[in-house]
């Protein structure tokens, strides 16, 4: 059977060019059937792949056209499918399905409609293409183009200032780990001669193995990517652009800053494992960096009031975790951690954006409570995804997060990694019942009139100060359900099984993958039960704290704060980091650029040399348009002179 | 038969006059008469070098002249005959601006 990978990734960019040159002149039910239709055969298309995958030879290669071919390098846009690239597909085309219904419901009163569901269908087409790709250019093209889709769904309400400027510093932030990225694909090019998944591997597999410490080029190449996906992914230190992005309609966050762009990243080091593998500094790197990350972002997020910071700031710890998983190199487990990610996240996305209908734009934690009664389904949803995140079982967060840890403790470089992301896990726990027991619990503590008015119920969208406390239109409401449901039961397949695979067969020599396998299979049951019932412990535990702290004993947290002083203001300004950044980096580049790049070698430079010797054109123009009298007998004059000038050279040239 | 030095001396004392007549007169017409007398103290020495040397590649050379000459002279005495219309005047002193 052939499975026509090249159309999953048409649909949507079809639905997309549909949308964008026509979408002005279609009613809102034309756009919005456009945009399902066309995400959903998507979806329908890696449906029929998945059904038909076990008859598929691994990895499956599909030839696509010639696009580079220059001397011994070639480039195919070819598309590429294994286990690892299926369960993305499954994942970017259902949740992406699920968000597009939902965003129906969600931006039906915006003007920018079917702006919104092109730039949407867009996104997708790209994101399909990075998953998809057999080759790291084709894969590049689409982690540019999630970037481009990303700008332009942050800058969404681009009249609005800050939306603007979010834009801009996500696209810049990015930029930065693309350079990292693109000095990475042409080292590969240098040594490898291809940029083919499979080639590279192959070039891979002929280097010997690196040690810790060691710097040859296989480290250089891993550390590269890694700060490529430090970029796309929002890891430490690139992370800044990622709580920004929340200027974006709540949809967008749900789709590309929660559950599928943000985890290019982790997939881009999963499917170069051959190079980290045999990098063992490079392995080291993304294991601190992915660590620190999942820490740092947690801490911020426990003093964050905006709903949608909180999550953010939860996502790129998340993210963290994610890394830490490919940094001890148990990718399946990161990878499987993605997977039931993209379900608890999008959902809790989603359901802060149900909230935030619901009260009419309001964002901020400490003008809610006691929602619970008036958005039930929101509330039972996002209960689910906030159990799911925690880490309690059997919802899908547990068996992820319990994965990695468990990878973390038998085969980290060190217990410290563990023990951090515990203590992570603790965080998580802790912030994620705070913000559920802020919305939805205790008293209504902001000032729009309670009570449902059906009458003009979701006709008053958000953001326009009218109607009351309502519950979302069914539209919302079904993605919810059955995001709640795949956070529910999502742990139950088995991803790191089903991608053992992709990490052994190509490193030749058992790798770190199927050496955690033997152990889990062999025994060494004891310890890991241990440790799940120490990280349930701890999800309790911060349920638990959150619930002492923010139901039992309102007052206490802002005791807390007071007590603590300076290190609760620093927390909760997000550690200035981007004060810090804005000071050391972007000031000082700003006067460089304005006194050095613009007053210097523009205007001082550059200006002065085009001026000049426009200046001296005109100078000589000035002189010689004298010869240009008009009178003919002048130019008969000069014709005849250069004629005897030319007559007495050649009688020059012949007397010699 | 003529020695080729007297062809010479005739060619380069027509070319002389055409000049002269080039640079002095103002009427455009004896400009335009000048032209073709240069043109023919030009051909007069190529047939002379031709029969002189018996190469036919100068005779054919002072076929392209009159060719090129005659078409010339339409083109101009059109453009003579537009400047006069427009301007009533032949005298090239006058003629010195391209706007009317």
């Amino acid at each position: 059977m052939n499975p026509n990978l090249w159309l999953i990734p048409l649909l949507p960019l079809t639905g997309a060019a549909v949308n964008g040159f026509f979408g002005r002149r279609f009613s809102k039910k034309a756009v919005a059937s456009v945009a399902v239709i066309f995400s959903g055969s998507a979806f329908v298309m890696a449906l029929n792949v998945l059904t038909h995958f076990s008859s598929l030879t691994l990895p499956y290669v599909e030839p696509g056209i010639s696009w580079i071919r220059s001397g011994d390098f070639h480039v195919n846009f070819a598309f590429y499918l294994d286990q690892l690239s299926l369960l993305m597909l499954m994942v970017v085309t259902g949740v992406g399905f699920l968000i597009h219904i939902y965003s129906v419901g969600y931006m039906w009163d915006d003007d920018g409609f079917y702006r919104f569901f092109s730039y949407l269908n867009l996104f997708m087409f790209f994101m399909l293409m990075l998953i998809l790709a057999n080759n790291y250019l084709v894969m590049f093209i689409g982690w540019e183009g999630v970037g481009l889709a990303s700008y332009l769904l942050i800058g969404f309400y681009f009249l609005k200032d800050s939306a603007a400027a979010a834009g801009k510093k996500a696209f810049i932030t990015n930029r930065i780990g693309d350079f990292g990225f693109l000095i990475a694909l042409f080292l590969m090019i240098q040594h490898f001669k291809s940029l083919d998944f499979q080639k590279v591997a192959a070039g891979v597999a002929q280097l010997p193995a690196e040690v810790v410490g060691g710097a040859g080029v296989l480290t250089a190449i891993g550390i590269l990517l890694m700060v490529g996906a430090a970029g796309k992914s929002a890891q430490l230190p690139l992370y800044v652009w990622l709580p920004d992005a929340m200027e974006g309609p709540t949809p967008v966050s749900a789709l590309i800053h929660a559950a599928t762009m943000v985890t290019a990243g982790v997939y881009m080091v999963s499917r170069s494992h051959v190079i980290f593998d045999k990098a063992p500094t490079a392995l080291l790197v993304v294991a601190i960096v992915g660590t620190l990350t999942a820490l740092f972002a947690a801490t911020i997020g426990i003093a964050q009031t905006d709903i949608k910071k909180v999550l953010a700031y939860s996502t790129v710890s998340q993210l963290g975790y994610m890394f830490m998983a490919c940094g001890v190199a148990a990718y399946s487990a990161g990878v499987f951690h993605l997977m039931t990610h993209a379900f608890f996240k999008g959902l809790l996305f989603l359901g802060s954006g149900s909230v935030i209908h619901a009260l009419s734009g309001e964002q901020d934690m400490r003008k809610m409570g006691g929602l619970r009664r008036k958005i039930p389904w929101t509330f039972w949803t996002m209960f689910c995804g906030t159990v799911a995140i925690a880490g309690i079982p059997p919802f899908a967060g547990f068996w992820s997060k319990d994965e990695i840890l468990w990878r973390a403790y038998s085969q980290g470089p060190s217990k410290i990694i563990w023990a951090l992301g515990l203590l992570t896990a603790f965080i998580t726990s802790f912030y994620m019942f705070r913000l559920l027991i802020m919305t939805f619990l205790g008293e209504y503590r902001g000032s729009l009139e309670s009570g449902g008015h059906d009458a003009h119920g979701h006709d008053s969208g958000h953001g326009h100060g009218h109607g009351g406390i309502h519950e979302s239109p069914a539209l919302m409401l079904v993605p919810l359900v059955i995001l709640a449901g795949l956070s529910l039961f999502g742990g139950a397949i088995n991803a790191p099984r089903f991608l053992a695979p992709v990490f052994q067969v190509e490193s030749g020599v058992p790798g770190a993958e199927a050496h955690a396998l033997a152990t889990e299979e062999s025994g060494d049951k004891t310890t890991e039960h241990i440790l799940q019932a120490v990280s349930v412990g701890v999800a309790v535990l911060g349920f638990f704290l959150a619930w002492l702290l923010y139901w039992k004993s309102p007052h206490l947290p802002a005791q807390i704060a007071e007590s603590l002083g300076g290190l609760y203001r620093t927390v909760s300004n997000k550690y200035y980091v981007d004060e810090i950044y804005n000071w050391a980096l972007i000031v000082p580049l700003l006067a460089m650029s304005r006194n050095w790049l613009w007053k210097g070698v523009d205007q001082g430079f550059i200006d002065t040399v085009i001026n000049d010797s426009a200046d001296a054109t005109a100078e000589a123009g000035g002189v010689l348009r004298r010869m240009q009298s008009g009178n003919l007998r002048s130019y008969a004059a000069w014709l005849t002179a250069g004629g005897a000038v030319v007559l007495a050279y050649m009688v020059w040239l012949g007397v010699h | 038969m003529v020695p080729l030095s007297y062809y010479l001396i005739l060619s380069a004392i027509l070319f002389a006059c055409g000049i002269i007549g080039f640079l002095m007169k103002r009427n455009i017409i004896t400009i335009f008469m000048s032209i073709e007398l240069m043109l023919n103290g030009v051909n007069l020495s190529f047939v002379a070098f031709a029969s002189q040397w018996h190469a036919l590649s100068g005779q054919i050379f002072v076929f392209f002249v009159m060719v090129v000459a005659a078409a010339e002279s339409a083109v101009g005495l059109a453009i003579i005959i537009a400047v006069y219309r427009t301007r009533d005047t032949l005298n090239v002193d006058r003629v010195d601006l391209l706007k009317l």
